[in-house]
């Protein structure tokens, strides 16, 4: 079969081209798009061009510690900083470990719940997809709330019983911080995620299963042969938005900020853009910001470049 | 789309085998699929779970009783706190938030559908540029694109105002990828040429009969928009400062940092997220239907 159509393609092909007879009303299409256009421009280009412009300047500051501070032209001096810079390093790495575990994990358990769910009886299907995705309608600061109060050793019940059972593992220590937050991310998203692929499933052709029943395979080939390959572009989608997503954290480990010691302002290089902008050092926030934009695009278009060479071969 | 994303094997014509048929084989596997399926349903609705039942104790019993289990039932009185707390601030968020998600959803959807159609539907040089920019947006992370707006919302004094954080909020470069799709597959172009024909005008086209067939993804890109700014944290974070102008999530979040200062205010952030969710999560399953026929279509198309 061909897997060749991945989500690359789909983001990169466009649709029919339409009749000579519409490309004759030459300018509508501005009256549709224009109004898009014009808060696209003003809030997303503008606030990128002007990021990278203010991060090629430094604050200096004359006369003294009390002087006056004024910004001047630095080049790449910001840039230099950045990667230089320990929290940022740091940060990095931990973001990178939490979304190479977390990120396999979640898809992972996203596709299986997807595919027991099409095998699943129809009844079962109902209520089991709605029960996975409920938490997707909760917001992040919520989630994270509701998950800090669970993990916390004075109120949680699941603390409690673990305690019965042997020693609760303290959740909000050191080394296991990162994980409870990875457990918060992972419970939001796996039923979005889900829910993407389960859709992918559904709208697969009935005649496939039966062309591989008649063949003799089981439920489990079937799965593995069949309907994963299908999936492909679903699961590549939702690979992509993860990744973007992992660079992004911010919002549950800030929350977890207030009730643990272990989450520092400059946890994930995002905090750390937030926090460095607080202390009013924007040329160093910018360039925060624009290179983990950069990460980001280098990454979700290098994992789409990987997936559909892999495809293709 | 010009090529559909599966190449449709022939119907075979071969009649199902009897004996062994899937149901038969397969249940102990089907005992096997519902306990794994049930585990994940306790996980997954546990917390949940735990903030009804917490919604509904007093302060005390909230670290004394079993967290699982209800205790003295209080949730009139937390109610009743929440909304009078601060000169009933809880609903000024609520309303808040109603705005910036329910109006800036509605106010996306419409940008974001039209220009969707308007990519789809008319051929244009620069069109394929202008659409890979657009998809471009939709790999930024917000929150690169957070700070630098309220620099430039600061050197407009415009920050800490409504509008710096609903006009944001209004651009949605994936509801354009989804509705470009969309309109590609459901418009027919025959439909709209036979429209023009009878004299309508493009605009009229787009309103009466276009966005017709495009409902489905207009109710996906409209839920998944108001859900993102719903939740969106960061903006109103780095944006306000006056809490008359805090979105839900973000006054819940200042009242969490101030527990320690003010111990009554937990059972106040527990009962403010439980009302919170609550209807996020009816809206949702209440037009079900609708949206997961276009998060489909998004995903394989």
């Amino acid at each position: 079969m061909t897997a060749t159509n991945t989500a690359a393609q789909q983001l990169t092909a466009g649709p029919e081209p339409t009749t000579p007879r519409t490309r004759r009303r030459n300018r509508t299409w501005l009256a549709f798009v224009l109004p898009f256009l014009v808060p696209f421009t003003l809030f997303y280009v503008v606030p990128i061009v002007y990021a990278i412009w203010q991060s090629l300047f430094k604050t200096q500051r004359t006369g003294g510690l009390f002087g006056e501070s004024h910004q001047v032209f630095a080049g790449l001096e910001q840039y230099a900083n950045v990667l230089g810079d320990d929290t940022f390093r740091q940060g990095v790495l931990r973001v990178l470990l939490f979304g190479v575990v977390q990120v396999p994990a979640m898809l992972l358990l996203a596709l299986l719940i997807a595919l027991v769910l099409d095998s699943a009886v129809a009844r079962l299907r109902r209520f089991f997809r709605i029960a996975f995705f409920v938490p997707y309608g909760i917001p992040g600061v919520i989630a994270a709330l509701m998950w800090a109060f669970l993990y916390s050793p004075q109120l949680s019940p699941v603390v409690d019983l673990l305690n019965k059972v042997g020693t609760a593992p303290d959740f909000l220590g050191a080394n296991l911080i990162l994980w409870s937050i990875a457990n918060v991310v992972t419970w939001t998203y796996t039923g979005y995620n889900m829910l993407i692929i389960f859709s992918a499933l559904q709208a697969l052709p009935q005649e496939v299963y039966e062309a591989a029943r008649v063949d003799g395979a089981g439920a489990l080939r079937t799965a593995w042969s069949i309907k994963i390959p299908m999936v492909r572009p679903a699961l590549v989608l939702t690979a992509v938005f993860s990744i973007i997503g992992t660079l992004q954290l911010f919002t549950e480990p800030v929350v977890f900020q207030a009730i643990s010691t272990n989450v520092t302002s400059g946890y994930t290089p995002n905090m750390q853009a937030y926090a460095v902008a607080a202390a009013n050092n924007y040329p160093f926030s910018a360039a925060l910001s624009v290179m983990l934009a950069l990460a980001t695009f280098i990454l979700s278009f290098g994992f789409l470049r990987l997936t559909q060479r892999r495809a293709a071969a | 789309m010009s090529a559909p994303a599966i190449q449709r094997p022939a119907p075979t014509t071969a009649a199902p085998r009897r004996g062994r048929g899937p149901r038969e084989a397969s249940r102990v596997s089907v005992a096997v699929a519902v306990v794994f399926l049930v585990a994940l349903a306790v996980y997954f609705l546990l917390p949940v779970y735990w903030l009804v039942v917490n919604s509904t104790k007093t302060q005390g019993d909230l670290v004394s009783s079993n967290g699982f289990w209800f205790a003295h039932f209080a949730l009139l009185d937390n109610l009743k706190h929440l909304f009078t707390r601060d000169g009933g601030v809880f609903l000024r968020w609520a309303l808040n938030s109603l705005l910036y998600a329910g109006l800036g959803a509605a106010v996306g959807t419409l940008l974001a559908t039209m220009a969707g159609y308007g990519l789809a539907k008319y051929t244009f040089r620069g069109r394929e540029a202008l659409f890979s920019v657009i998809l471009g947006g939709v790999l930024v992370p917000a929150t690169a694109l957070a700070l630098p707006l309220f620099l430039l919302f600061a050197r407009a004094h415009q920050t800490n105002t409504f509008w710096s954080v609903f006009l944001p909020s209004i651009v949605s470069p994936f509801g354009v990828y989804l509705s470009r799709i969309f309109a590609a597959a459901s418009v027919p172009d025959e439909v709209v040429e036979a429209a023009r024909i009878d004299g309508a005008g493009e605009m009229r086209i787009f309103f009466t009969i276009a966005s017709r067939l495009m409902a489905p993804a207009m109710v996906t890109i409209f839920l998944f928009q108001f859900v993102a700014i719903w939740n969106n944290f960061l903006l109103p974070r780095v944006m306000l400062s006056d809490q008359q102008l805090y979105p839900l999530t973000f006054g819940l979040y200042s009242w969490q940092t101030q527990i320690a200062r003010d111990p009554a205010l937990q059972t106040l952030v527990i009962v403010g997220s439980l009302v919170s969710v609550l209807p996020l999560i009816i809206v949702f399953l209440s037009l079900q239907r609708f949206w997961q026929s276009g998060l489909s279509a998004g995903s394989i198309k």
